[in-house]
């Protein structure tokens, strides 16, 4: 009985589980099937997804297998999140890996196995539990960065991230021994029991090595090296996938350990994460500054935006997560977006472009790629009226109520920064003489895609903000 | 009495087979030498009650990591003479680390020394374990029943681990012949074999 009751609080990863291996069973039949694979696993998370919003809107929460994981509002505004960015890049993907002849079943098996991992990760309460969903979807991610094994930097950009992630999965387990060891238990509630009287050198040495193994699987500087190299090597598609879910994932991970475990010592944690948050923002923005390709920028464009949602945990409050979620679902939106249109960039010959000199005068041959990635970035750098700017606005509000202006006027300092290298994307697309390289996009679901996307940030998404404020403020309510 | 003298016995060959595996000039008698210490460090984890680790390290280190190092070390064509001839070069170098690592010993030493430090107190709803269940029972008890459903995740990671390599390594070959199991297994001895009465003196018809 207390088995089926746990089973049945952990559905969503039960049925991704059988698709996958479902699916994983028929690719093995039908190797050429990619495309009906990818269709297949976005019905798959489209039911996970189904299962997760019907529980979201209830302050509700239960544990399931003896307190290893949760079903709170929190996990289920996260899930939903992860499924919708997962199925978004199975969406966008069958075409462009066509075209680098590796579009084989594998690649949405291998997404849905990482959103299962993904999903334990942020309904983990235990440092066993957080440590198996970790490692499932970051094995999954390893793969997926060489996917197209015939391209030299996509092989490149999947040993790089595997010897790194291994470093900091490393790190992680290290720390989590020392936090096991000093505080007598996995459990997050136990460990935040454990905290409540004393926190001694050993529990501080091992949150310490926690937040920094986290801090690389979120590329939050300075851990953050690894990320140009991975998401330029990366096929623009899994690049997609890296910047939007693992993120979620990662950053509510995050969240909660910090939060239900070390919750009780602010003061222990704080300082790490703002400064962590700082370092972020600024080398996010200063590094972008002299890039000439886009998906590098659109690499220290997330460090910088991790950043910018570090500041919402730094504040450690109900506000704060709050606000944390209403960035971190406007993040997913741009990002996405943004790595849509970098997809369209494609010649006469049907070769991906990249570079800036690529999309010089992009407005006066596609005017409206141009300006759908002209909106992403205007909504990146949190200019108003686009929706990116009511991200920003909600975490420093946050800020400033917690008493962190100085981290805030810091954070508006560097966004001002920040700006500098989007505007140089829209300079370049509006301004400058007609490059002509880029041809009109036959691929019509990223056209479509990159409209819905593009409505979202645009000023429209605002009439989002009443579900979504009620949403993250529930989710928030369930940390605390 | 025999538990002191087997224990003596695992020990010193422990020891005196972890010094053979630094010393050895053949690198496969390295791994050689470090199967015999596992072999025998497992032996000293079951004189203190610890089967399941004894068990571990046979198939784990001695059955997986060793067997896997020796593969690496006859694989790989590596001249040791050569790695060894820039010993003089390096000696400023080794020197230095040494005196580097000579204060964190007496450092190490002066903390062994000073006591233990004190570990956190296990949550009062721990499992706790009667010495009377040996421990790969109490084990078991909770790998199948709490950490259920971590175990058979953990199933799934290995299962992207073999997904992967597949992915990454498998290459369609063109030109080999494939084997065909069913038109192997409907062959027939008629169909292949023929019997000739063959007369004397005449040229045989294939």
């Amino acid at each position: 009985m207390e088995l089926t009751a746990s089973l049945s609080l952990v559905r969503s990863e039960i049925i991704l589980s059988f698709s996958a291996l479902a699916l994983l069973l028929l690719a093995a039949w039908m190797d050429q099937a990619g495309r009906l694979i990818s269709i297949l696993a976005v019905a798959a998370l489209g039911a996970a997804a189904a299962f997760t919003a019907s529980s979201l809107g209830s302050g509700a929460s239960a544990s399931a297998f003896d307190g290893l994981m949760v079903n709170d509002a929190f996990g289920n505004f996260s899930k939903l999140l992860i499924y919708i960015a997962a199925a978004v890049s199975l969406t966008i993907a069958p075409r462009f890996l066509e075209k680098a002849g590796a579009m084989r079943a594998e690649y949405p098996v291998l997404i849905v196995l990482s959103c299962i991992g993904m999903g334990i990760m942020v309904s983990a309460t235990d440092l066993i539990s957080l440590y198996i969903g970790l490692e499932l979807q970051s094995l999954s991610a390893y793969v997926l960065a060489s996917f197209v094994r015939s391209d030299g930097r996509s092989a490149e950009a999947g040993l790089k991230y595997f010897v790194l992630g291994g470093l900091a999965s490393g790190m992680l387990l290290f720390g989590a021994s020392l936090v096991y060891g000093f505080a007598g238990s996995t459990s997050f509630a136990a460990i935040g029991l454990a905290m409540d009287k004393e926190v001694g050198l050993g529990l501080i040495f091992g949150i310490v090595f926690i937040l920094s193994g986290l801090a690389f699987k979120i590329s939050a500087a300075p851990f953050h090296m690894w990320t140009p190299d991975v998401y330029e090597g990366a096929p623009t598609p899994v690049t997609a996938f890296f910047a939007s879910a693992p993120k979620v994932a990662a950053i509510a991970l995050l969240m909660r350990i910090v939060l239900e475990a070390f919750g009780s010592q602010v003061l222990v944690w704080q300082q790490i994460i703002i400064a962590v948050a700082l370092m972020s923002i600024i080398i996010g923005a200063v590094g972008a500054i002299g890039q000439q390709n886009l998906k590098r920028l659109m690499a220290y464009s997330s460090i910088n935006n991790v950043g910018f949602i570090l500041i919402g945990l730094a504040t450690g409050t109900e506000q704060g997560i709050a606000a944390m979620l209403v960035y971190l679902t406007i993040y997913v939106a741009m990002t996405l977006g943004g790595f849509v249109c970098l997809m369209q960039l494609k010649d006469k010959d049907g070769t991906y472009r990249e570079e800036f000199a690529d999309i010089a005068g992009l407005s006066k041959t596609r005017p409206a790629l141009a300006a759908a990635f002209a909106i992403f970035m205007f909504s990146l750098a949190g200019i108003p009226p686009l929706f990116g700017f009511w991200g920003k606005l909600v975490v420093f509000n946050a800020a400033v109520a917690a008493g962190l202006l100085p981290l805030a006027v810091i954070g508006i300092a560097a966004s001002v920064i920040g700006a500098f290298y989007y505007l140089k994307v829209v300079k370049v697309m509006y301004f400058d003489d007609a490059a002509d390289v880029i041809a009109e996009s036959d691929d019509k679901v990223l056209v479509w895609t990159g409209g819905i996307l593009a409505a979202a940030n645009s000023p429209l998404g605002y009439f989002a903000i009443p579900v979504l404020g009620v949403w993250t403020a529930v989710a928030a309510k369930a940390l605390f | 009495m025999i538990q002191l003298v087997s224990f003596y016995i695992f020990a010193s060959i422990v020891i005196a087979s972890a010094a053979m595996v630094i010393f050895a000039r053949n690198p496969v008698h390295s791994v050689l030498w470090l199967i015999v210490a596992f072999f025998n460090a497992a032996g000293l984890m079951v004189l203190i009650g610890a089967e399941f680790i004894a068990m571990l390290l046979v198939i784990v280190y001695v059955g997986a990591v060793a067997v896997l190092f020796l593969f690496v070390v006859m694989m790989l064509d590596i001249d040791f003479a050569e790695l060894r001839a820039g010993f003089v070069k390096n000696v400023p170098l080794g020197l230095l680390l040494a005196v580097v690592l000579a204060p964190e010993l007496v450092l190490g030493i002066g903390a062994y020394q000073a006591g233990a430090v004190t570990l956190g107190t296990p949550e009062a709803g721990a499992a706790t374990v009667s010495a009377a269940v040996p421990n790969i029972e109490a084990i078991g008890g909770l790998l199948y029943s709490k950490y259920v459903f971590m175990f058979e995740t953990a199933g799934l990671i290995l299962l992207v681990a073999m997904v992967g390599a597949i992915v990454l390594t498998h290459r369609k070959s063109h030109g080999t012949r494939g084997q065909s199991i069913s038109s192997q297994v409907q062959r027939r001895p008629e169909d292949a074999t023929r019997n000739v009465n063959q007369p004397v003196g005449q040229g045989i018809e294939l």
